[in-house]
């Protein structure tokens, strides 16, 4: 499941959705990002998130078809909110459920870091000197970057 | 003169800095690449100029990443953008 949407999630929603394909599955992992209140600049009051639409939803199920590759996952659900949001509102939402917890746990993390990477989304930062756009960070492309050398 | 007609969509930073989000864009004939198409926009001034030749721009054929050796069709969707930085 991907959505793209404007409103908030309900994390115990998403958690009882992953949790209706017991007793299949023994594990549950979730994975939520909030606005955080310091940034690039300076403080942050609030965030505005633009996205490709149609682009985003292709490259999510790409990233989403590449992870059930690799690992035996059951569901995996995936949120992210654009347009106008504040500080510590929740972002981003990846879950996954598996059999055992190691492929829930590497799968997760392996959504979250092609999603920072790959999805064609950008944040701008909303401070009181101004408005900025966020800057791609290495260390994100690096996360990404270590997938390629391992199988799993 | 066999002229085709493709949309192009500017996102985020790109948007701003252009004051352009989205446009029709004639080209002289089918199989264009991108690179020239970049050529072109380019010459439309300063700004434009700057951003076509940033290293760091991204741009997709219908929704898909591809790079300036990509050819382009009538109808077809161009999309450039900053690197992304959503999650």
């Amino acid at each position: 499941m991907i959505s793209i949407q404007q409103s908030d999630f309900d994390l115990n929603e998403e958690y009882r959705l992953l949790r209706s394909a017991a007793p299949e599955i023994g594990a549950i992992v979730t994975f939520v990002g909030l606005v955080r209140d310091f940034g690039d600049e300076s403080l942050v009051k609030g965030m505005y998130l633009e996205h490709y639409p149609g682009m985003t939803e292709r490259v999510l199920q790409e990233i989403i078809d590449e992870a059930r590759n690799r690992w035996p996952v059951k569901d995996v659900r995936i949120i992210h909110r654009v347009g106008s949001l504040s500080a510590s509102d929740q972002i981003v939402f990846v879950g996954v459920n598996s059999k055992h917890r190691e492929a829930a746990f590497a799968a997760c993390e392996f959504l979250m870091d092609f999603l920072k990477t790959r999805a064609p989304l950008w944040k701008k930062e909303i401070t009181d000197q101004g408005e900025y756009w966020v800057e791609a960070k290495d260390v994100d492309a690096r996360r990404t970057d270590r997938w390629k050398d391992s199988q799993k | 003169m066999n002229e085709i007609v493709i949309r192009i969509r500017y996102f985020a930073r790109l948007c701003d800095q252009l004051g352009c989000s989205d446009e029709q864009f004639a080209m002289d004939s089918s199989g264009c690449l991108v690179a020239e198409l970049k050529q072109k926009l380019a010459g439309r001034g300063e700004n434009w100029k700057k951003a076509m030749e940033l290293p760091s721009l991204l741009v997709a054929v219908n929704q898909v990443l591809a790079n300036d050796q990509a050819q382009l069709h009538s109808g077809d969707e161009v999309g450039f953008f900053p690197p992304v930085t959503g999650g």
